[in-house]
């Protein structure tokens, strides 16, 4: 069991927890994640580590409501436990001194992309940050990305806070103005991800990705988490998450990432049904498999 | 415990012994079985036990027990039978063996003490696993004799992983009085034992009871440490005061074929086929939350001879398949698997493709399989394990139509561990470097066995590693010689 020390929303529908998790809080690195199980008929997902506090013993997590164990997740408050927390899984951010990095946040992807940002940051490089939101509301992590960045830029789709656009936009006109980038990291949806990588492949600047294909165990057992990587199996929980994003065959990921779409959707509908009138935040989905990491 | 042959309880004159044919294992009937999760074997009443008890030879040398991988008395635990002491008989077995509900339900006896029984040459062997399993599941039910335990030495043993492997050496290292934490990745406790071999074959709550008895002899557990991740074998060492640590994390990356439309949706390695189903029983979705592919009416096929292979395709016809093939390159003889299950898969219905090889999974058009094309193949000249090398025959390719394809050709060594332990060797395969006899790795003080030496083997192997480990972790804690 692992106790829910302070839970917070920090946008509608999504919440960021601290919970204790001593043998994690200590190892965690920048671009690790942890399994969680809720409940001993629950399914075991894949959830971003934000931060992590080895003093006190807690890791933070950040959590979409997307299905429905994200639902009963995001439900939990300070005092309440989490069953099963293991990690931190996937191999850490490569941090060093690249130069010019520029780190792309997505969604809720920016929980992923801070940690490396700050380690990219404590490591010399100049981070120039990107990121993105649908709208003003569900812009998350601001305060924290602005203090580890050189600059920051925010994109909202429909313009209700700060630019207008998608976070490519911008990654373009950096390309564009002839910035030196020599690293780019982005974490986010998958077309967003593919997006980045398209636009800095014909200029050659190196370009990591962080995935979240479906994954049961995590340790590199069950082979769930593979992904197509320069024409090879690859498993994002043992040889990722982050990749090349020049290599990854996005194609596949987004496919084998819908295989449970339908379970997911009736998984989420008697969900609902039993739900109490209480009504619970529903953001649409946003594509991501299983409601992990997204 | 002592080993001394008492004066033999059986009435009944070798003659007589070997006349008396071997007993059926009561089973669940094939058309039934094969639509539900419950074991398939019944188990012997005491009065069968009894029956089979008494085709023992008793052979002055027992080869039954010298074939044994963790040298199980043979004789002395069935001449407890045909006494009618069951509880001692079980106690007799727990000398050697922690794990006997277990082994006696998937240990491939035939290639071990059945395969050496001296009544092979006259008929049918004895039924040793049957009856390992009788007084394993009859002192579960009536009480266990627990073996005297040892005054506590101060020792203190980490064992990476609550498999075959880490809990014989949990449970071997109990009894010497050292204090022993397992540490398990996963939420639930008996890796392999859990999440791959199915509950049909090995009921969930056999492996539970045998962890609680370990439980009860003092064993201490802890779920959700990835050791290599949450804590390293150095600081489990260092920090936490282990003063020996016993690797035994099992088989490790699934293999793929490399063949091309592997990436379909319904391609499974048989691990994540078999955890899904096993672990996280997704077979009862929604109820439970993991979900799996509905394979209701659909044609799937296992890739694959081994147990591993015909768990996932019994799996699968359980789970309303409406054909269930075994696709394997070589032919029967050459099959991995156990004897017994290779039989319950052919009465349940499970249709055998021997000599038959996949060269490319098909897609349905919509990013699902839709079908397998396949080579038939012929048996050439022996290759290097001995068994005749498949080759393809010319223009024999077909198509097969799929739904589903599972891939259960073996695994690859999990590199965690050994990529964030300083001064551990490995082969060129990944595999960590254990002595054969000492089970010694590279590393003062750490131990490995099982799967991550050896590379994919049976429980039995494993068991009997942990169990050479757990005699060279007590030479090792009580003399401190390296």
């Amino acid at each position: 069991m692992f106790k829910i020390v302070h839970a917070e929303f920090i946008a509608p529908g999504i919440k960021r927890f601290e919970v204790e998790a001593p043998r994690i809080a200590r190892k965690h690195k920048a671009g690790q994640f942890v399994i969680l199980r809720l409940h001993d008929r629950g399914e075991r997902i894949p959830i971003t580590i934000e931060n992590s506090n080895p003093e006190r013993g807690t890791i933070n997590i950040v959590v979409q409501s997307v299905g429905k164990t994200t639902h009963l997740l995001n439900a939990l408050n300070a005092g309440d436990n989490i069953l099963d927390v293991v990690g931190p899984l996937g191999k850490p951010s490569e941090i060093a001194l690249f130069g010019n990095v520029v780190v792309i946040g997505g969604g809720v992807g920016v929980a992923m992309a801070y940690p490396t940002a700050a380690a990219l940051k404590l490591a010399g490089n100049h981070v120039a940050a990107i990121i993105g939101a649908r709208n003003k509301e569900l812009v998350i992590l601001e305060r924290e990305m602005r203090q580890v960045s050189d600059e920051l830029t925010i994109t909202t789709d429909d313009g209700s806070y700060a630019e207008k656009g998608l976070v490519t936009d911008k990654l373009r006109r950096l390309i564009d103005n002839g910035t030196r980038i020599d690293l780019v990291l982005a974490v986010g949806p998958i077309p967003m991800m593919r997006a980045v990588a398209e636009l800095t492949r014909k200029d050659h600047i190196r370009t990591i990705v962080s995935l979240n294909p479906i994954m049961i165990d995590g340790t590199g057992m069950c082979g769930g988490c593979r992904v197509l990587v320069d024409g090879k199996s690859q498993f994002a929980c043992v040889d990722g998450p982050e990749f090349d994003g020049h290599l990854v065959d996005f194609a596949v990921l987004t496919q084998r990432n819908s295989t449970y779409r339908q379970e997911e959707e009736r998984s989420m509908e008697e969900f609902r049904r039993h739900l109490e009138p209480r009504a619970a935040d529903s953001p649409d989905d946003v594509g991501c498999a299983h409601g992990g990491r997204g | 415990m002592t080993t001394t042959v008492n004066p033999s309880p059986n009435p009944l004159k070798l003659r007589e012994r070997i006349k008396l044919p071997r007993q059926h294992m009561p089973e669940q009937p094939a058309d039934e079985r094969s639509r539900n999760f419950t074991e398939v074997n019944l188990g012997y009443s005491a009065e069968l036990a009894r029956q089979e008890a008494l085709r023992c030879l008793e052979c002055e040398k027992p080869t039954c027990m010298d074939k044994c991988p963790v040298g199980v008395k043979v004789r002395e635990f069935v001449r407890l039978i045909v006494a009618g002491d069951f509880l001692v008989a079980a106690a007799k077995i727990r000398e050697d063996n922690v794990l006997p509900a277990i082994t006696g339900r998937v240990c491939p006896q035939e290639d071990h003490c059945e395969g050496a029984c001296k009544l092979c040459k006259k008929g049918e062997s004895l039924g040793i696993g049957y009856l390992e399993r009788f007084v394993a599941d009859y002192e579960q039910r009536m009480g266990t004799i627990r073996l005297p335990a040892a005054p506590p030495t101060g020792k203190r043993v980490a064992v990476v992983g609550s498999g075959p492997s880490g809990l014989t050496v949990a449970g071997d290292l109990v009894q010497k009085g050292h204090m022993v934490r397992v540490f398990e990745a996963l939420h639930e406790l008996g890796g392999v034992l859990v999440y791959g071999i199915p509950e049909f074959r090995l009921p969930k709550e056999i492996v539970r009871e045998q962890i609680d008895q370990l439980r009860a002899m003092g064993v201490e557990f802890e779920t959700d440490v990835v050791v290599g991740k949450t804590v390293t074998i150095d600081e489990l060492m260092e920090e936490e005061h282990y003063d020996a640590v016993f690797i035994g994390t099992g088989a490790g990356l699934p293999l793929f074929m490399n063949i091309p439309g592997e990436h379909l949706n319904g391609v499974y390695s048989a691990n994540e086929f078999l955890t899904r189903i096993n672990l996280m029983k997704a077979y009862q979705f929604p109820a439970y939350d993991q979900p799996m592919v509905d394979l209701r009416g659909k044609d799937v096929a296992v890739i694959g001879g081994g147990n591993t292979a015909l768990d996932a395709i019994r799996s699968a016809l359980r789970l309303g398949a409406r054909k269930a093939y075994v696709m394997y390159r070589r032919s029967e003889a050459e099959m991995p698997a156990r004897a017994e299950e290779v039989r319950h898969a052919r009465q349940e219905g499970i249709e055998f493709r021997m000599l038959t090889s996949p060269i490319e999974f098909l897609s349905d058009g919509k990013g699902w399989l839709g079908g397998l094309r396949c080579l038939s193949m012929q048996l050439g000249e022996p290759d290097a394990s001995g068994r005749r090398r498949p080759v393809p025959i010319p223009g024999s390719e077909f198509e097969l139509p799929l739904s589903v394809a599972v891939i259960a050709i073996g695994t690859s060594a999990n590199p965690v561990i050994q990529s964030t332990t300083t001064g551990l060797a490995t082969d060129t395969r990944g595999y960590i470097q254990a002595d054969t006899l000492t089970q010694r790795t590279s590393r003062k003080g750490v131990f490995a066995g099982g799967d991550i030496v050896t590379g994919t083997a049976t429980v039995i192997l494993a068991m009997a590693a942990g169990r050479r480990s757990a005699k060279s972790i007590h030479e090792y804690l009580t003399t401190d010689q390296w």
